[in-house]
């Protein structure tokens, strides 16, 4: 007797578990949480193409069409942490975000990336730089999309020093990605020969770089590297050209979106050699999603390679909820899904997502081209060199992150 | 750490040429607060204007640099006196507070119009012809720009002080401030005064935007980034001073400069660092009149 209401009540439990499973296998609602900076330095990089990025993946993911019900939402984490990782809150507890996309500023980033994992959420990272993000601070939610500090490093450090620019001093933007930037590039030109006279940390959103790069100059560096990112670049070469310093050393924009080469202006910007992995005019398949999204940027400009990595990574994520058949908003569950499928999209091509979470592509060494070679609006970028996937990033071996020594 | 002459020296003069920023704009503040007793939050996003105006001459009309240092300054001024008329006046007579919260709206509401066309990233500006290249000086190369900044905001620093202080046009103004009932009495128009004076502090700002234009991008928040660093150096001169804000602005030009020599990560709060121990010892500035 005691024995058959044992067993009724486990298949009353059994039932219920099933009826559970089922009806989040029916769940097919999507939130997605574009957070960025809106308005200041980055916006342009990321903030509103952000969010039209999603839109667009949400859209050519053809789930709408398969009964899927997607919204996506955008936030302003203003460049603060704290601000950043409010809104992640409240989108989790509230407004019942499953996705978290871009969050550029690594300081951010890196707050974001402790939230979306206290709440298993899924967290697809294009627009930070900190390879920590992969590395000591890597999560079991987190795909990290589009470039590091790492690949930014590996691609132009290891170019540059080989081509016999062996001594560098580097201009630090002070707050997390400058450091991991600086961190990363001192290692790959050590490795290739090189080695480090001096830097100096200036603070994040300087008008004025000419007391640095005065003490730049002084130092006798062969190459200047720039370890900052947004205005901050821009500002940092448009200035040194006025100082003449472009003339006796090589300047190196350790991180150059399209936008700062627009920026800067071809005159100046022309010769310098940078790393990106996605370029609007790369092949077919960039050219056609970067004209749809052109036409839809209020300013008709081209995807830079956050946005590129906000799409692209959605896309991704879309297919693994297609294939588990529904939401189970167990982000978790959900990642390992995602790293578990090849990646095959129309701006990265083919690629995998390791196991600490980063996301493997080719990256590619640009040069800006000249103003006489550029023959369109937003024509800029010729490809130099192409650093194969398997280099492009930390490899698995050297990657500190903790989920991977289980 | 060692201290390099030649470093040392260099810093300077980049500091003092930072400081030619600060003193323009600081001054423009200072004649609109010391005329018109607003606070006035908007003149990041005039000089914003100013340098904006400076690239649609160039790219729209083709016309360059030198005529837009005239031409942008008198732009923006007049937008700045229909502002005047439109608003300000009628806040006049009411407590600070109101005028600052207007003045704070309307450089939002500017900001965020320029943001939603040109973004944030900012737009390429070239130094003029015959201002390119650079002299060297031993110690640094001096841009022949930067050079031209400081030497043209120090005879415009002047000149405002010289017209406001030392001619019969200024001491009407001055008496105005003071007593505009008395001053209309001798049958001056006071409220025309007010909105010009407000124009040519304006036009201050306007102007201090076509000198930076080559140097920094023209961007729709290089103002908000600056002004609250201006509204520091005003402070520690004395409000409504104009010598005290010229001068103010100049030395601290010089103090940031040097802080980025020693302690780099410090520069951008040396400033407020200042303000408050001046605030603690001097609440009304180094050169200000007590309230």
């Amino acid at each position: 007797m005691m024995r058959d209401r044992i067993s009724a009540s486990l298949l009353v439990i059994a039932a219920t578990l099933a009826a559970g499973s089922a009806a989040w296998a029916q769940d097919k609602t999507v939130k997605i949480g574009s957070l960025s900076d809106q308005s200041g330095l980055y916006s342009d990089v990321g903030g509103p193409g952000s969010t039209l990025a999603a839109q667009m993946a949400a859209e050519d993911s053809g789930l709408t069409a398969k009964g899927w019900k997607i919204d996506v939402i955008s936030g302003d984490h203003q460049n603060k942490p704290d601000v950043g990782a409010n809104i992640a809150r409240q989108w989790f507890d509230v407004d019942k975000v499953d996705v978290i996309v871009d969050v550029p500023n690594s300081g951010v980033g890196l707050a974001v990336n402790n939230v979306v994992k206290e709440k298993n959420g899924v967290y697809i990272n294009s627009g930070a730089g900190s390879s920590d993000l992969t590395n000591a601070q890597c999560s079991p939610n987190t795909v990290h999309w589009t470039y590091d500090t790492y690949d930014l490093a590996y691609g132009t450090g290891t170019a540059l020093t080989k081509a016999g620019g062996d001594s560098w001093f580097f201009l630090t933007a002070d707050y997390a990605f400058g450091a991991a930037l600086e961190r990363d590039t001192t290692n790959a030109l050590k490795v290739a020969g090189g080695k480090v006279l001096g830097s100096v940390k200036h603070p994040l959103n300087t008008a004025d770089f000419s007391s640095f790069l005065l003490q730049a100059q002084s130092s006798g560096a062969k190459v200047i590297g720039l370890a900052n990112a947004g205005g901050d670049t821009s500002n940092a070469i448009k200035q040194a050209a006025e100082f003449g310093i472009s003339k006796n050393q090589k300047m190196a924009a350790l991180l150059l979106f399209i936008t700062d080469v627009k920026a800067i202006g071809l005159e100046l910007a022309q010769g310098l050699n940078f790393t990106e992995t996605f370029y609007w005019d790369m092949n077919d398949g960039t050219r056609a999603f970067s004209k749809r999204f052109a036409a839809r940027m209020k300013n008709n400009s081209p995807p830079t390679m956050v946005h590129a990595g906000v799409y692209a990574g959605l896309l991704h994520y879309f297919k693994a909820l297609e294939a588990m058949g529904g939401n189970s908003h167990d982000g978790a569950k959900i990642v390992a899904k995602m790293k578990e499928m090849p990646t095959d999209d129309p701006l990265f091509g083919k690629g995998t997502i390791q196991p600490n979470g980063r996301k493997i592509h080719p990256s590619y060494l640009f040069e800006v081209k000249k103003p006489s070679e550029s023959k369109a609006p937003w024509d800029y970028y010729k490809l130099v060199a192409t650093i194969p996937a398997d280099q492009a990033f930390t490899p698995l071996d050297k990657s500190t992150c903790p989920l991977l020594k289980k | 750490m060692s201290i390099n002459l030649q470093a040392l020296s260099a810093q300077l003069l980049v500091g003092l040429i930072n400081g030619s920023f600060y003193a323009l704009l600081s001054l423009g503040l200072a004649v609109i607060f010391g005329m018109l007793n607003i606070i006035n939050f908007a003149h990041g996003a005039l000089y914003m204007m100013g340098a904006f105006v400076a690239y649609f001459l160039l790219n729209l009309a083709g016309i360059g640099y030198w005529p837009a240092l005239i031409l942008a300054p008198f732009i923006v001024g007049i937008f700045g006196m229909i502002l005047e008329r439109t608003m300000l006046q009628w806040i006049a007579s009411l407590d600070h507070l109101y005028g600052l919260l207007l003045t704070f709206g309307l450089a939002l509401i500017i900001q965020g119009v320029f943001q939603n066309y040109f973004g944030s990233s900012g737009l390429p500006y070239a130094i003029p012809d015959a201002l390119k290249g650079g002299i060297n000086l031993g110690f640094m190369f001096l841009p022949v720009y930067r050079g031209w900044v400081v030497i043209f905001s120090l005879v415009v620093c002047i000149a405002t002080w010289f017209l406001i202080e030392r001619t019969r046009l200024g001491a009407y103004l001055r008496a105005a401030t003071e007593n505009p009932t008395l001053v209309r009495a001798f049958g001056i128009n006071v409220p025309l005064m007010i909105t010009l004076t407000y124009g040519l502090g304006v036009g201050l700002a306007a102007l201090a935007g076509v000198l930076s234009a080559p140097i920094n991008q023209v961007r729709p928040l290089m103002g908000a980034d600056l002004i609250i660093v201006v509204f520091a150096v005003v402070v520690i001169g004395g409000m409504g001073s104009i010598m005290g804000s010229i001068i103010t602005g100049f030395t601290l030009g010089i103090i940031e400069g040097l802080t980025k020599y020693f302690y780099p990560e410090a520069s951008n709060t040396v400033v407020f660092v200042l303000m408050v121990l001046v605030l603690l010892v001097k609440p009304s500035g180094l050169t200000g009149r007590t309230a």
